[in-house]
């Protein structure tokens, strides 16, 4: 289990490396998918394959295929490659890359110091110990996270749905302007079997 | 023989078993590609490739032949590493879910006991496939048909999930074994019919299948993501296909369907002949349906599917509450 952990640490630490140096949009997004896997077996070496399981479902199953998704849909070719290696000049991130230098050089030390031992083979945690964790102790986070997602989902719904009926609003219009209210709108709906520029006069 | 002790020979058999279900997926969706077509050809009144060897068998022979010996072409303006890489993950992440499926009491490669998660996680990692294989292709046709696919198989994956909470919350794991144990006396199509019913909607989905294969409709986008491969990278995107139809049947079977239970025959037998049953029906839905709009295709999923398996879960839980014993 040992080596299964620090093999795949490593692998996500290389992931990772990748993703940041590459040039190619959709090659390094193939990095962070293989460091999202890296992580999730990480999970799974530390005797949590709930949430292994769920890394690889949620994060590298959905949102990074998202990712992906809208990455290839903008067509990005050599020119955004230059434009990513001009920005990953030595002067751009040397800064940074020494102030991350730094926190890795105090994670290190304060990993020497503590007994890290044998944490690595623990327990093995079902998914009904996942479960009773997050409805009991933990009830109140999952709620608020419940409702903070039903908040977004129903904002993402709103912002979508008012953008798509005005495009099909506009299109079913005939050439006279008219405004997106509802006093319009149901007129443009009602007089959709009838004679269009009849209605257009009546108003 | 020192070295023969007790633990050797559990790997042994265990790597035994692991190699006879692989060769046994890869070989069924081989021998697939030949029984649609006979099957399509009964249902449709016509014959079918019945001109190699008795009954048209050794077509897969003839088939294999021309996918392996076929000139195995990347267009120069692929993305080498994309494109190789896109028939493994779709090959590969299906053949892995066959991992979790119990077969008989005694069969079965691993015992996981996040069976079923594992199957998700194994059907999220398979849109990859189609995603690369379209993108890296440089072909708008093989862009449309990944675009295609990949927002299907998100918006399905919503509820294939959520359609086997059902079963889970029934059987309290999500083991496969322990699944196939709470069924022995009452299969679970019954309880969970909706469930039932939306998994299958779901699973077709899932693997492109007519009628749900937009992806890939020959009349519109040509064939959709894979347009650009040819030969053996071609050919395991189609026999990746019915390995999924396989995949899905099993665990349909596992599932529903009581896995190996049923009376008088031995439990492989039972096991195979239902998925069987399941395959075959895969391919009269093919030879029966006509295929929808894309469009249509998504509303279905969202406005139909979606409410549907949540009001399953609903019930369904309230009615484990009200039976479970107080204080359970």
């Amino acid at each position: 289990m040992e080596i299964a952990f620090y093999l795949s640490a490593v692998v996500a630490v290389l992931a990772t490396l990748g993703v940041v140096t590459g040039r190619h949009p959709v090659h390094a997004l193939l990095y962070l998918i293989v460091s999202l896997i890296a992580v999730a077996m990480v999970f799974f070496a530390l005797g949590a394959p709930f949430a292994g399981a769920l890394e690889i479902i949620v994060y590298a199953g959905a949102i990074m295929v998202l990712f992906v998704f809208v990455v290839m849909m903008l067509n990005l070719g050599e020119a955004a490659a230059q434009q990513e290696s001009a920005w990953l000049r030595p002067r751009t991130w040397l800064g940074p890359a020494v102030l991350s230098g730094i926190l890795l050089l105090v994670l290190l030390v304060t990993l020497i110091g503590a007994d890290v031992g044998g944490r690595i083979q623990g327990d093995t945690l079902t998914a009904k110990a996942v479960g009773t964790l997050l409805f009991g102790p933990y009830l109140i986070v999952v709620e608020l996270a419940a409702m903070l997602l039903l908040a977004a989902l129903v904002a993402a719904s709103h912002l979508g749905r008012s953008e798509a009926h005005d495009e099909a609003h506009t299109v079913r219009q005939v050439p006279g302007k008219r405004t997106a209210d509802g006093r319009g709108r149901a007129a443009s709906e009602r007089s959709l079997g009838d004679d269009t520029s009849s209605e257009e006069n009546s108003r | 023989m020192s070295w023969w002790t007790p633990q050797v020979e559990a790997i042994a058999f265990a790597l035994f078993q692991a190699l006879v279900i692989l060769i046994g997926a890869v070989l069924s969706g081989a021998l697939l590609t030949m029984v649609e077509r006979r099957l399509l050809g009964l249902w449709q009144d016509r014959h079918g490739p019945n001109r190699v060897g008795p009954f048209g068998v050794l077509q897969i022979l003839a088939d294999m032949l021309k996918i392996l010996f076929k000139e195995d072409w990347i267009p120069p303006f692929a993305d080498r590493t994309f494109f190789v890489l896109a028939p493994a993950i779709a090959m590969a992440s299906l053949l892995l879910s066959f991992m979790v499926i119990p077969i008989t009491p005694n069969w079965g490669v691993a015992d996981l006991h996040i069976g079923l998660l594992f199957f998700f996680a194994m059907a999220g990692i398979n849109v990859y496939a189609v995603l690369f294989g379209g993108w890296s292709s440089g072909n708008k046709y093989a862009l449309l048909g990944a675009m295609r696919a990949s927002a299907q198989t998100l918006s399905y994956e919503v509820f294939i999930g959520l359609s086997l909470m059902g079963v889970v919350a029934m059987a309290g794991s999500f083991n496969m074994r322990e699944i196939v144990a709470a069924q022995e006396t009452v299969w679970f199509i019954v309880p969970q019919f909706f469930g039932f019913c939306t998994f299958l909607v779901a699973g077709i989905a899932v693997t492109h299948r007519h009628p749900f294969d937009q992806p890939e409709a020959e009349q519109e986008l040509a064939d959709g993501y894979h347009v650009e491969y040819s030969g053996m990278k071609w050919g395991m995107f189609f026999i990746g296909e019915y390995v999924g139809i396989v995949l899905v049947s099993a665990l349909i079977v596992t599932l529903f369907l009581g896995g190996w239970h049923g009376p008088w025959l031995p439990p492989i037998v039972w096991f195979l002949l239902k998925t069987a049953v399941f395959v075959g029906f895969f391919v009269l839905l093919r030879a029966a349906l006509p295929r929808p709009r894309y469009d249509a295709v998504m509303s279905f999923g969202w406005k139909v599917c979606l409410p549907l398996t949540l009001i399953n879960l609903l019930v369904t839980g309230a009615l484990i509450l009200v039976f479970s014993p107080a204080g359970g």
